[in-house]
């Protein structure tokens, strides 16, 4: 039962945080305001509450005066309760005797005139004075983590992370959709600013991932249920069937040849389209697990039941392929989560006024990298559709980017690429090169110098937002090529220019399924689409969820080199809660008042995590500690008020309510 | 009246959407009326309807409650039983003779930050025009 | 079924009259009822909205009221420009205050107030969409005798306040056409400006607009242009002999309205579609159509 226990002694602490608060909000009158409340021994105020010599104020005065509340006027409690929790409890007084009052976010950040904000913060003050009379001593909950981890994802962001958290020891099941491991990078050529093969630097990581004992590699699956909380999560992963056996297949790929299918058909994914795979495949030749994959889809045997079953037939002793093959489901248990889904690209036929789609020879960036790649479908010759090679190429920034239309944002990769696309296809070609650009964004190291190299490799800078690529010719000379229609903007007029080929910098977008997967983990995501972080400085790969990080382009486009950084951090704060084996819970859970129960169970069926049961022997309601999640709901919801929650007791919230209305 | 009218809304925001959302209102210095004063609850769920009925009870022009969009509940569907009892509660306290602008119940997501001041500003000008809550008994009469 | 309100603008009275004549006849022949707004003033579209935002959305505004009075549910106007006028006035009356205010006191006095309930249609989109493609097909009756077409759309009709068609590929025409069994070529400029009021006001401009769109209609093959809005129909007609006069290589070409194509395919009587009223191209008419040979030739 919350109540006054005895006498009530409250410090407040009134913060400047510079100018902040201090430049609307009249703190000293705020100050002033406050030593006059009922209970308040001290009221001060000082510059920067949460620096050491602010905290000390707290400390010191817990001793000197005897302070058994503290109130702390300043910013959001996301940011700074803990400081002032800890800040208490060093001064030998528990720490949930600690209320903040947001005068920051709420109040000096959004209002601009002074007097009503000091009114403002005076009624939050009241408030906070009255309700925190009535907290009362808690202690953190303890909740064990399981050393396991989950990585969703297994491109270079999932990759990283995982044999980060194999080598400190910890066994790692590493998810991943597709039937290969190694995502976007994969089909990257060479990568800026180095031009390192990014095969050549992605292979060895995949292997590892492979051969590391810590690690399960599960690919062609998908999670499709998580329950539990952090350090306990259970989750269900659904493996698809590829109808060949890993287990039992060596990787000879000899029934890859063998397939009925003389000449392939189907569109090949990894190709971007530009060649045609068979029913039977592997999507790159270095996939991890080495093992093909059938696609009921196309597959003769699968849509009619007639073939001569040529694969298995050359597979021999090993059968290795299984046309029965069923779904798997398998169910794990995790401490940790990390996700790593990554990103699509913008769908250029949402450009229409670029013509993808329309006109053979305008590519997107992705299908260019599979062209100049050695292992690509073109043997790293760039032919256009339309045959031949082109001797002029024109390389569009921004489409689906910085762009009201689409998407705002800059996605932060496409001036890179861009570059670097041309100083390949000038190398492969010898065409003449044109980037229509809006700004050059190369901030990163050797990025601003890899610009410079190709402005001495005599490519074409236009400073333009294309407005349109046409066919449609003006003069003879344009006959038969694509016209690029742009402002020269540092020129001062308009010019169009013929080219053989355009290449479209598509930016990066959340994937189409991002919502499912966010509400899949009970994330958030921002505005954009992007799964949110906890706090884009202090807390980039935390989300909301406790025990569940975030890395790579998920969160938000990204090279690669932070890409990998992002995928470090995550599993390092993965591994921080699974090394420490514990983590506290706050104590705000809901607890019964059995005297007062009078068995209606109403509350029973309110709890999403089952947490509340039912004890027969003395008909009354129990909650569970551990599975409560502190939502309240059943303290709403119980028609006696016997159902209570620590923290945010009906007494707190009511005196908060009648403190901000006092002077209504 | 005598001075400026200036209405008086309680507003129990959810931890993890509305709180966050007029955080980040905060951050992005995006500015709005001053009427609003927030209490923070974990989630919209937690909001007993007698806190509604305390607050008009106290004096309060208005009541709003904040919580996730339905589907994003941080706590599942903590914000589902909160529109139940905000049904209710509509209809108790227009019984009252209460407007029906002075109690509402808003979803906003945590990266909404925009949206609380146009919810706030709103409903700010709309109380503003209703006059208080607390007529004088003459003029109820 | 309820009558479609017509709305003819200016110039469906004046330079346009063969689109008149030939959408009512298209009408007629789909047995659509279709009746003229009664006391109808202008538009207010171009020049006036420039000037005068208020007054002009006053002159919309009153059709508007018009129409809703006499109890019609749709108002169809074939001109691009009053259709997308009257499109933004009703916009505009709501989500502005100022010019819903303005609109309301002007209005007022004839006890005539703008409500929203009317939906302003143009004849492209009826035919498209309370037609369909597949009756349109079934009541083609005739071969179009005159090759392919070039559909051009003009800028109005992908506007923002515009309904439907995708802006920088529409496509509404071509299928029209297809569903009549008239034969389309690619025509990448469809939505490229044909000059507008710049064909009286700056005629180099103008003029040299017109001839991209001529000479890339010729260049893909077209044996005529097909179009939905009386001042690009005007633009592409009127100047083609100026044309020919500048470039050697120019050669003339009809330039109709999709209306009169649709007619004819409909089983119209040509003489009731306006094709006297061509100013270019008049040669390939007469080919076309051997027993307009005498009015075509015939008119100045």
């Amino acid at each position: 039962m919350s109540e006054m226990n005895g006498t009530v002694r409250i410090g407040v602490y009134v913060c400047h945080c510079g100018t902040n608060i201090a430049g609307i909000v009249d703190v000293k009158a705020l100050t002033h305001y406050a030593a006059g409340l009922p209970n308040v021994a001290v009221a001060r105020d000082y510059k920067y509450m949460c620096s050491d010599p602010g905290q000390d104020l707290i400390r010191q005065d817990i001793r000197d005066q005897h302070l058994n509340r503290i109130v702390v006027a300043s910013c959001s409690p996301h940011l700074h309760e803990a400081t002032f929790r800890n800040a208490t409890r060093a001064g030998g007084l528990n720490p949930f005797f600690v209320q903040m009052v947001n005068i920051r976010e709420h109040d000096s950040w959004v209002h601009t005139n002074h007097a009503e904000a000091t009114l403002k913060a005076i009624d939050m003050v009241r408030a906070a004075v009255r309700r925190v009379a009535y907290h009362e001593a808690l202690e953190k909950g303890r909740v064990s983590i399981r050393p396991e981890a989950l990585v969703v994802g297994g491109g270079i962001a999932g990759i990283h992370a995982a044999l980060t958290m194999a080598n400190a020891g910890k066994h790692v099941y590493l998810v991943e959709r597709e039937p290969t491991i190694g995502g976007h990078m994969a089909q990257f050529d060479k990568t800026f600013p180095t031009l390192d093969c990014s095969a050549c630097i992605l292979t060895p990581k995949m292997s590892a991932v492979k051969n590391h004992p810590n690690i399960t590699l599960w690919t062609y699956s998908d999670v499709t249920a998580i329950e539990g909380y952090v350090g306990n999560y259970n989750v269900t992963v659904t493996r698809r069937p590829r109808y060949v056996r890993e287990d039992l297949c060596v990787g000879c790929l000899e029934c890859l040849e063998a397939c009925v299918y003389k000449q392939a058909k189907v569109p090949d994914e990894f190709n971007m389209g530009l060649s045609k795979r068979r029913p039977i495949y592997i999507p790159f030749p270095q996939a991890v697990p080495q093992t093909p994959v059938i696609d009921p889809e196309t597959c003769i045997q699968f849509k009619s039941g007639k073939c001569k079953k040529t694969c298995i037939e050359v597979c021999g002793d090993r059968h290795a392929i299984d046309l029965y093959m069923q779904p798997r489901t398998e169910h794990i248990e995790v401490g940790t989560v990390v996700l790593a889904t990554g990103f699509q690209t913008y769908d250029a036929r949402r450009s229409p006024y670029y013509g993808y789609g329309h006109y053979p020879n305008v590519y997107t960036a992705l299908e260019i990298e599979r062209l100049v790649n050695a292992s690509g479908p073109t043997g790293g010759e760039v032919v256009l559709r339309t045959g031949g090679h082109p001797k002029s190429v024109g390389i569009i920034h921004c489409v689906g980017s910085r762009d009201e239309n689409t998407n705002r944002w800059c996605s932060r990769v496409c001036c890179m690429y861009s570059l670097k696309l041309a100083h390949l296809l000038k190398e492969h070609t010898g065409a003449e090169i044109f980037n229509f650009y809006i700004d050059m964004r190369t901030p990163g190291k050797g990025f601003e110098e890899f610009y410079q190299k190709l402005l001495s490799e005599h490519v074409h800078f236009i400073r333009g937002r294309v407005a349109e690529v046409t066919d449609a010719s003006l003069h003879s000379s344009e006959e038969g090529q694509l016209v690029i229609r742009v402002e020269d903007t540092l020129a001062g007029f308009v010019r169009r220019i013929p080219v053989d080929m355009v290449v479209l910098a598509t930016g990066l977008e959340p994937r189409a399924d991002a919502q499912e997967v966010r509400r899949l983990f009970n994330i958030t995501c921002s505005n954009e689409g992007f799964f949110l972080e906890r706090h884009p400085k202090l807390a980039p790969v935390q989300t909301f969820t406790e025990g569940i990080f975030l890395a790579g382009c998920c969160q938000g486009p990204k090279d690669i080199p932070d890409t990998v950084a992002q995928a470090g951090a995550a599993a390092a704060e993965a591994l921080a809660l699974m090394d420490a084996g514990y983590m506290e819970t706050e104590p705000n859970t809901a607890y019964v008042v059995e005297e007062s129960c009078s068995g209606c169970k109403t509350c029973i069926s309110v709890c999403p995590y089952h947490a509340i049961s039912f004890l027969d022997e003395r008909q009354v309601s129990a909650i569970n500690p551990v599975l409560c999640k502190g939502c309240g709901t059943c303290v709403a919801a119980c028609p006696s008020a016997t159902i209570r929650q620590h923290l945010f007791e009906d007494e707190q919230i009511f005196e908060e309510i009648e403190g901000i209305l006092e002077y209504a | 009246m005598p001075e400026e009218y200036e209405p008086k809304i309680v507003a129990f925001f959810c931890n993890w959407c509305t709180y966050l959302a007029a955080d980040l209102a905060g951050t992005s210095r995006i500015k709005y009326a001053p009427n609003t004063r927030v209490i923070r609850v974990m989630c919209s769920g937690r909001v007993d309807p007698q806190f509604v009925l305390d607050a008009f009870a106290k004096g309060a022009d208005g009541v709003l409650i904040g919580g996730c969009h339905p589907g994003d509940c941080h706590y599942q569907e903590g914000n589902y039983k909160a529109l139940r009892r905000f049904r209710l509660l509509q209809r108790l306290v227009s019984q009252m003779g209460i407007e029906p602008e002075r109690l509402r119940l808003e979803w906003i997501s945590a990266a909404e930050g925009d949206r609380v001041r146009a919810v706030i500003d709103e409903m700010t000008a709309q109380l503003k025009a209703l006059g208080p809550a607390r007529r004088s008994h003459a003029e109820a009469a | 079924m309820a009558p479609y309100c017509y709305f003819p603008g200016c110039s469906l009275r004046g330079t346009g009259i063969a689109y008149e004549e030939s959408l009512l006849e298209v009408f007629r022949l789909l047995h659509l009822p279709i009746e003229e707004l009664r006391d109808w003033n202008c538009c207010g579209a171009t020049s006036y909205m420039s000037i005068d935002e208020g007054s002009a959305c006053v002159l919309s505004a009153r059709n508007l009221a018009l129409a809703h009075k006499g109890h019609y549910r749709d108002i169809v106007a074939p001109c691009s420009a009053c259709y997308l006028v009257l499109r933004k006035t009703q916009d505009y009356v709501e989500r502005y205050p100022r010019i819903g205010r303005r609109v309301e006191e002007s209005l007022g006095p004839g006890r005539l107030r703008v409500l929203n309930e009317v939906r302003v249609r143009h004849p492209l989109e009826v035919l498209y969409t309370d037609v369909g493609l597949a009756k349109i097909k079934a009541h083609a009756v005739r071969q179009w005798p005159g090759g392919k077409v070039a559909c051009y759309y003009g800028c109005q009709m992908v506007r923002p306040y515009a309904d439907g068609d995708p802006d920088h590929n529409p496509v509404r025409m071509d299928e029209l056409m297809h569903a009549a069994g008239v034969p389309t070529v690619d025509f990448p400029l469809k939505t490229r400006c044909c000059g507008g009021t710049l064909t009286g006001t700056m005629p180099p401009v103008g003029l040299r607009l017109n001839e991209i769109l001529l000479a890339e209609a010729h260049h893909r093959g077209a044996d005529a242009m097909v179009t939905v809005c009386p001042l690009c129909q005007y633009n592409l007609d009127a100047y083609q002999a100026d044309l020919r006069r500048r470039s050697k290589t120019f050669s003339e070409m009809p330039v109709f309205f999709f209306t009169q194509i649709l007619g004819w395919a409909l089983g119209s009587d040509p003489a009731r579609l306006g094709l006297k009223r061509a100013i270019s191209g008049r040669k390939q008419i007469a080919q076309w159509f051997p027993k307009q040979r005498a009015e075509v030739a015939a008119h100045v």
